[in-house]
């Protein structure tokens, strides 16, 4: 008899851990562009206001929508505005995404510092990532194999780098990597390596380095660390209808001038 | 009462045993009939036997699964070829040539070389062994070669110990023929215990196969994930789990690309349901055989 109490117990002790409603957790999942900076973001947050609890997680922008769609999330972080078939399907689920900008990110092309190429402009770059020039004697450097280095298409990323600049298909010879700190990893080690990595990567990496790059033949050079870097895009948040409550709060706060320094810090640019 | 409580008992033993059964039937069943609704928008001959594989592609999607079953293959042979001899060469040792305590050292090690992470073992090909590929090779380290290599090192313990008891279930009599006849220890080993185990050791590394094809973390983050058709093993690649594993999390449900990774997944699991079949089969000769 005290057995089964006991079970009966569990029972509803775990079902009662199941169906809670209004929680204090926050979810967040998305983009890995964003990921470092809006955990920093969410320390912030929670160390003024202890009792709320925020988990960040990454795996790139559609998985954070489709998380959001699925109601699996309850901030998607995305580095691209959603697709129609992503609008489509949230109106279907009844979901109603409303998108947030609480910063801007550079996409930075990174190559191996012992590479010899400086500059680019996007035109060229396009070429590079459409695997029409594929060795760095055609842009003028040593004989040596250009390797791609992109990341999946479930990265926002990844698409916002091929509607810019690569317009039209990536070759099928870039090596498709997980996350963005892989590529800075991988371009590290290989002496022939080019990648594209959100700004905030460029901080803490040595053994590489990033190339200026012009809007085209005729503009100037622009290092992504200026102003007027053609590569600029925004950072948004989406959430299910206007934000309210704890997640309003927690948005609110990334706008504030304290966010928005947070923001500057991780290596992004402040919205004006 | 009591035969009703055995009988209860009888059956919940039962059903649990049989629920495995249909929880096979009903994976299959899933990835069946949504990998089947591919062909609605792409032809079977275009999926089977098309090279390119780009569901979100900057103009017309292409959902040819070829290249990625090459790869799986290609990597997987790298690992046998790899993990084979020196899993029979292991098994061999241990069986036959060992001491008690090299054995238990050598097994126990074994053992937790079966239990490390996946993951783990990919970190190691990313930090170790991709660098020593570039230093020896010259290439990318990320690519096919040191997916085989990692894919080899988790292979290896399923070959060693399914190896190992096909050589101990060899009758002593055996050798003890081929000992009185003169034959050295080597000989007995290489003309009598190894041929009489040869289908268990087969069963052995096509188990290994089988476990090399599934997996999906190590490959992942260490062959470069490209798309194109690789020329050798030295090339970058994208096996088939590793599809799954990266677009399944995106794709947006009901869509074409949703049903082509179910497809692949239909046609991995048909894949792996052939080698154990394959391996069971010859096990069950090879205990006829010595029996």
């Amino acid at each position: 008899m005290r057995k089964t109490l006991l079970w009966v117990a569990c029972l509803t002790i775990f079902i009662a851990g199941c169906t809670r409603k209004e929680s204090s957790v926050i979810r967040i999942k998305g983009s890995d562009t964003e990921v470092n900076l809006v955990q920093r973001l969410a320390e912030g947050f929670m160390e003024k206001n202890p009792k709320l609890s925020i988990a960040v997680t990454g795996g790139g922008s559609g998985v954070g929508i489709s998380a959001l769609i699925n109601s699996e999330t309850d901030i998607a972080n995305s580095s691209r505005l959603m697709k129609e078939e992503e609008l489509k399907k949230a109106k279907e689920n009844g979901i109603n995404p409303i998108a947030t900008v609480f910063g801007l990110d550079r996409l930075a092309i990174i190559i191996n510092s012992s590479l010899m190429i400086g500059s680019l402009t996007i035109e060229t770059l396009g070429k590079i990532y459409r695997g029409e020039i594929t060795n760095y004697k055609e842009l003028g450097g040593a004989d040596l194999a250009i390797i791609l280095y992109g990341r999946t298409s479930a990265s926002g990323t990844y698409l916002y780098f091929r509607e810019t600049a690569v317009k039209g298909d990536y070759s099928p010879n870039m090596k498709q990597m997980i996350g963005t700190s892989q590529i800075v990893e991988a371009v590290k080690r290989d002496p022939g390596g080019i990648g594209y990595v959100g700004i905030g990567y460029l901080k803490s990496a040595e053994g590489i380095k990033e190339i200026k790059i012009a809007k085209d033949k005729d503009s100037p050079y622009i290092s992504p660390l200026e102003k007027g870097y053609p590569l600029e895009r925004k950072l948004y948040q989406y959430t299910n209808g206007e934000p309210s409550s704890n997640i309003a709060s927690f948005i609110s706060f990334e706008l504030s001038e304290e966010g928005q320094r947070i923001v500057a810090e991780e290596g992004f640019y402040p919205v004006q | 009462m009591r035969r009703l409580k055995e009988k209860a008992i009888h059956l919940i033993l039962f059903l649990t045993a049989i629920s495995s059964v249909f929880l096979i039937l009903g994976i299959f069943a899933l990835l069946l009939t949504e990998g089947l609704k591919t062909f609605r928008d792409v032809s079977v001959m275009s999926f089977l036997f098309g090279i390119r594989w780009n569901p979100e592609a900057y103009g017309q999607p292409s959902y040819g699964i070829l290249s990625m079953v090459f790869s799986t293959f290609l990597v997987t042979s790298c690992a046998i070829i790899i993990a084979g001899p020196l899993g029979v060469a292991v098994a061999a040792y241990i069986s036959e040539g060992a001491p008690h305590k090299a054995r238990d050292i050598i097994k126990g090690a074994i053992e937790i070389l079966a239990g490390i992470p996946s993951v783990a073992i990919g970190f190691v090909g990313i930090v170790l062994v991709g660098p020593l590929i570039t230093k020896v090779f010259g290439i990318s380290g990320l690519s096919g070669l040191n997916g085989g290599i990692l894919l080899a090192i988790m292979a290896l313990p399923t070959i060693i110990s399914v190896s190992e008891d096909s050589l101990r279930a060899v009758p002593k009599s055996y050798k003890e023929a081929s000992f009185a006849l003169g034959a050295s220890k080597w000989e007995t080993l290489t003309k009598t215990v190894l041929p009489a185990a040869f289908s268990g050791i087969c069963a052995g590394v096509v188990l290994g196969i089988g476990r090399a094809i599934g997996e999906t973390m190590t490959v992942l983050m260490v062959t470069g994930n490209s798309l194109s058709i690789p020329k050798s093993i030295f090339d970058p690649l994208r096996t088939m789990t590793a599809t799954i594993a990266l677009e399944l999390g995106e794709v947006a449900k009901g869509t074409t690309h949703y049903y082509a990774i179910f497809g692949i997944g239909a046609i991995l699991f048909i894949i792996s349901l052939a080698t154990n079949l394959i391996a069971e089969h010859i096990s069950i000769k090879m205990r006829v055989k010595v029996e």
